[in-house]
């Protein structure tokens, strides 16, 4: 993984994608929890996360308070920056350059083009390609992952129902992205052609999947994660790291929920120590069933 | 000769690229997360990741004092970025529980170099070693603030105008301040085949 070197005159080298995808990959097998306050991210930090994502309101509360979620204020993003030394995520809308070009400005480690705020441009994501920072992105299936890696995004994530507690859609999304993948690696050459038009993907993204039997940047998994099962289940099923959002501070003891999810996705595979620290956690989040809810977050991006 | 058998810590961070490199160039790989998965290992890798999160889950796991003791009998090791802070003996700007196996004569600094958009790429000369510069992708890198007398810098990178160390060795550690694994150099995994090969005679 090498990247013709750019950067600034003050800061060579720095920018690329090689550096992009390169702290996606330090991420893998950690979890990224969603807080709202500095305090939040301090006990996110001391029960083991590996970034945090600053917010002004979980998704729990987006969509009990409606209206336009948009961009968290600035002075909540220097709060949480100083609070913490793990690196620190924020949220753009979907097309919103201009927010993004705001978080780049100040200094967050990763920008997510998230579904979970109000879509600024219902045609267009941002172009990631224009910036340094690195982004992350959702996707429900295939074609949307390569659609988001074509524009620059150095991860991409399920894109779950976020704010729900149930881990149903995502399980949906990690199923369809990595089964289309393995069908993907055993199409000819004739096939792969159909393959891009199928999935709506630039035919040299499908190429180097078929290749390579792996996206090109790290899968991470996003949306109605709520304990350490669920960690454990997505990370099975192939997804390299988790997205925890509601599920932590909207349970009845969030630093010791927030610390077995931790254990569990380090141990995904050992049920046993996923059975040890799953023990008297207390309440977990309430959670919704999917067809009750008013909006789909699922269903913007495009 | 049976081939060496290389653990790499599995606990968090890019393990499956130490995994595949060190198989590249003919090592027997296990992924270490427990305790047990430390016997028949001849050295150890310790990759990127988030060096707090690896401190808490070498703690919980119950590996931390095992692996400790491996390291003090002189198992050789590498550890690259995060790696290099867990193995140095004292580490700056981290969180005051933060673990050390303190087996290599550094003080090292947490992200240094500053946020993500301050990391880069560079190519560096490795000293003693053949062929083109190594490709180094520095990822909020750590900084080697202090050198103990015994370690040997064998290669250092120029940052604003000064130049800081960033591959060291001491005895059977060897430690990068970046990411050989992401960039596909063997050369340092090479180097540690090497030493368990010949503490093996």
């Amino acid at each position: 993984m090498t990247s013709p070197l750019t950067g600034t005159a003050q800061n060579p080298g720095s920018g690329t994608f090689g550096v992009k995808r390169g702290l996606a990959e330090m991420l893998r097998g950690g979890v990224i929890m969603d807080v709202v306050t500095a305090e939040q991210a301090k006990v996110a930090e001391d029960a083991g996360a590996v970034a945090v994502m600053a917010l002004e309101r979980v998704p729990a509360d987006i969509r009990r308070d409606g209206g336009v979620a948009r961009m968290s204020d600035p002075a909540l993003i220097d709060a949480i920056e100083q609070a913490v030394t793990i690196p620190v995520m924020a949220k753009a809308r979907i097309g919103h350059f201009a927010e993004a070009q705001v978080l780049q400005a100040l200094g967050v480690d990763f920008v997510d083009e998230s579904e979970v705020l109000t879509p600024a441009d219902e045609e267009h994501h941002i172009d990631k390609w224009a910036f340094a920072v690195p982004f992350v992105c959702g996707a429900t299936n295939l074609g949307e992952a390569l659609r988001r890696i074509s524009e620059g995004a150095a991860m991409i994530r399920s894109k779950g129902e976020a704010g729900t507690g149930n881990v149903v859609e995502a399980v949906r999304h990690l199923r369809a992205i990595l089964g289309d993948l393995r069908a993907v690696t055993q199409a000819d050459s004739a096939e792969r052609y159909g393959w891009a038009k199928r999935l709506q993907a630039p035919i040299g993204l499908v190429e180097e999947i078929a290749a390579t039997g792996k996206l090109p940047v790290p899968l991470f998994c996003a949306g109605g994660l709520a304990t350490p099962a669920d960690a454990a289940l997505v990370m099975q099923l192939g997804a390299e790291a988790v997205f925890v959002g509601s599920g932590i501070f909207k349970s009845s003891d969030p630093a010791r929920r927030a610390r077995a999810i931790v254990e569990a996705t380090a141990h995904f595979a050992d049920a046993e120590i996923v059975a040890k620290v799953s023990r008297g956690l207390g309440e977990p989040m309430a959670g919704a069933e999917i067809g009750t809810l008013e909006t789909r977050l699922a269903e913007r991006g495009w | 000769m049976s081939r060496p058998t290389v653990g790499v810590l599995a606990l968090q961070g890019d393990s499956l690229e130490h995994a595949e490199l060190l198989r590249s160039i003919g090592a027997e790989v296990v992924e270490v997360r427990r305790p047990a998965e430390l016997d028949g290992v001849g050295a150890i890798v310790i990759p990127g990741g988030e060096s707090t999160t690896l401190s808490l889950l070498l703690g919980s796991s119950g590996l931390f004092e095992p692996l400790r003791a491996r390291l003090e009998e002189g198992m050789p090791a590498l550890g690259t970025c995060a790696g290099m802070i867990l193995l140095a003996r004292e580490i700056l700007d981290g969180r005051p529980d933060q673990l050390s196996f303190g087996v290599i004569d550094l003080s090292v600094r947490r992200n240094a170099f500053g946020r993500q958009l301050d990391s880069f790429e560079a190519d560096l000369d490795l000293a003693g070693a053949a062929g083109p510069p190594m490709h180094a992708v520095f990822i909020r890198a750590p900084v080697v603030e202090r050198a103990g007398p015994e370690v040997e810098v064998l290669a250092s990178v120029e940052r604003a105008g000064r130049s800081k160390p960033v591959v060291c060795r001491q005895g059977e550690v060897i430690v990068a301040a970046f990411h050989p694994e992401l960039s596909g150099d063997p050369r340092l995994h090479q180097m540690l085949l090497e030493r368990v090969q010949a503490r093996r005679g």
